[in-house]
């Protein structure tokens, strides 16, 4: 399969912080990558270096073979390589629906449109739909202050999902979310990007749903990353699991 | 939507029947008070997006000049034709420093609109041949169309054309703020990285809403001056920049009405005050403004609402008593 993302020798300090060290990665397209790793292992920076958050000191992003490093978010994000946030970004001045719609908007090429209204029945339509499958319809109409932690974080991953992205990245889509919701909505969330052949890149730290979603690990440790492989062979690796995961 | 439009039409009628009643007098303030609560509303439109404009004299002198310019030099009389050079004039400003004003937020964008503005009103003061310096320039009364309103009538006319020009404005406003972009304004004060990760530029919706303020801002610098007959320099002194978010800041940013109802309380507020308590008029602004501050953050609107709510709730425990 052809790769759709690449980074070579990506780079990126932080004072005396090293949080990406020559970062050499390629994706192939459809592929569900599961990223791992202790605290501060710069899983975040990786995102944020592909996204153009923050520029590297050194290497390159290339995505379909392109050069993109340097390029601002909203440029990159108009390409196709879309986001969501560990910690919920979204406008809590807005409910919860106008949330979606603004995504829905900005995708459909009308975040500028100052004359025609944000509710459309279609675009109502599909943020509703985007909205129940995240178990988030009962909540609507509600500002965004007034949901739960775990709901931010869903509605953060819907509106990234109401982009249609090419590439999906997920910074702990789940974290905050309870138990008993994760596996539901992960289930939902991961078969609609199967489906429409998502390259998705997900942060996780529950083992449990990396092994179960994932097809391919990435370890991070100290901007490195230190293993690359199918979940069921890194989870068996001894040095893996106790140096990195801290599992015995 | 219906009901919007409903109440719209009876705003309207409202308006109308008012400025034929009143005395002339009021009927001028009121003509006043619509005019400046443009440039109100577009204070407030910034403000959405976490903006404090404090040159919006700026636009408002514009709009003034414009028409100075046309009725003297170009021959221009006509109200329409005026109010579009207005506009146009605000619009051009706009299209010249909008784009760097966008890259400014806080207090640096309320020092670079002031600034801007201090620049004009120096310009305005020591151009004396072209501008007539701090005397200003006085402005013949307009026609409608090739039709001159008779004297006694000049003040209704040009009330119904300044309430004219306003709805129709209000009605823009009304459609921009339900838009995306309205939308993306809001959503600029809340969380600028987002909306960058939407793959929206947050500087091209500052720009494009900039635009909007300016025009409205130079149309309503151009009825001003229509019914004042007169424009001069302190339409963009600093004070006068003060003014529109003093009167901001009491309408309060609840609706579209809110800046409109700040701008007739403040008009009328002034002149009784100036009248009552000459010597301490501003005294008696600046102890309004406390209060709303303390009772009432939202502005004059937050009153509204609370009536309205109250009401709703007695309309409501009614029926159900019933
Ligand atoms: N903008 C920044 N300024 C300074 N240091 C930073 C910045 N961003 C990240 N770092 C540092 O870089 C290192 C990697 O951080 P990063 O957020 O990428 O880790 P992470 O793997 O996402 O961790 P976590 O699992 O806690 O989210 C950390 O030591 C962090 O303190
Ligand atoms: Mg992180």
């Amino acid at each position: 399969m052809d790769v759709v993302l690449e980074t070579r020798g990506l780079t990126r300090t932080f004072g005396r912080v090293v949080a990406a060290e020559d970062v050499n990665v390629q994706i192939r397209s459809g592929e569900r990558v599961g990223l791992v790793g202790p605290n501060g292992a710069g899983k975040t920076t990786f995102l944020n270096l592909i996204t153009g958050y923050i520029r590297p000191d050194r290497g390159r992003i290339l995505y379909r073979g392109t050069d993109i490093t340097g390029l601002p978010p909203r440029t990159i994000t108009r390409m196709g390589i879309v986001r969501s946030f560990q910690i919920p970004q979204l406008y809590p001045g807005l409910t919860v629906l106008e949330n979606m719609l603004l995504a829905i908007a900005a995708r459909s090429g009308r975040g500028m449109d100052f004359w025609n209204p944000l509710r459309r029945e279609h675009e109502v339509a599909e943020a509703m739909e985007l909205l129940a499958a995240f178990n988030l319809a009962d909540h609507a109409e509600r500002p965004v202050g007034e949901l739960p932690e775990g709901g931010r974080k869903l509605l953060d991953v819907a509106m990234a999902l109401a982009l249609r992205p090419a590439v999906l990245l997920m910074d702990e889509p789940t974290s905050g979310v309870s138990t008993r919701d994760k596996f539901e909505v992960m289930e939902v969330l991961m078969e609609v990007l199967r489906r429409s052949g998502v390259t998705t890149l997900f942060v996780e730290h529950d083992m449990e749903v990396v092994y179960r979603y994932a097809e391919r690990v990435l370890v991070f440790h100290s901007g490195r990353v230190v293993a690359d492989g199918d979940p069921q062979t890194l989870f068996a690796d001894a040095a893996v699991r106790r140096a990195v995961l801290g599992w015995e | 939507m219906k009901l919007h439009r409903l109440g719209g039409l009876i705003l309207i009628v409202l308006f109308v029947g008012l400025g034929l009643l009143l005395p002339g007098w009021s009927r001028f303030l009121l003509t006043l008070a619509l005019a400046r609560g443009l440039l109100v509303l577009g204070v407030v439109l910034l403000m959405q997006a976490g903006l404090v404009s404090f040159g919006h004299g700026l636009f408002f002198a514009a709009g003034a000049y414009a028409v100075g310019f046309a009725v003297r030099d170009l021959g221009v009389r006509d109200a329409f034709l005026v109010a579009i050079l207005g506009a146009g004039a605000g619009l051009g400003i706009a299209l010249c420093i909008g784009p760097l004003l966008a890259r400014y937020r806080g207090i640096f964008f309320a020092m670079l609109t002031l600034a801007f503005s201090m620049i004009l009103y120096g310009i305005l003061v020591k151009a004396y041949r072209i501008t007539g310096g701090t005397d200003g320039l006085r402005i013949a009364p307009p026609a409608f169309l090739g039709w001159s309103s008779p004297e006694e009538h000049l003040g209704s006319v040009l009330y119904l054309f300044t309430l004219a020009a306003t709805a129709g404005m209000v009605f823009l406003v009304f459609q921009y703020l339900r838009s995306p972009l309205g939308y993306t304004m809001r959503a600029i004060r809340d969380n600028e990285v987002r909306v960058e990760y939407l793959g929206l530029s947050v500087s091209r919706a500052l720009y494009l809403a900039i635009l909007l303020v300016g025009a409205m801002g130079g149309l309503g610098g151009a009825l001003n001056a229509m019914s004042v007959g007169h424009v001069d320099p302190n339409l963009v002194y600093w004070t006068t920049s003060g003014e529109f978010v003093f009167v901001a800041l009491l309408g309060g940013t609840g609706s579209v009405f809110a800046p409109l109802v700040g701008s007739i309380v403040f008009e009328f507020l002034r002149t009784y005050a100036y009248k009552y308590i000459p010597y301490t008029w501003q005294m008696g602004l600046g102890l309004i403004m406390l209060a709303i501050l303390g009772f009432a953050p939202g502005g004059l609107w937050t009153l509204y609402e609370l009536i309205a709510r109250r009401m709703s709730g007695w309309t409501w425990s009614w029926k159900r008593g019933a």
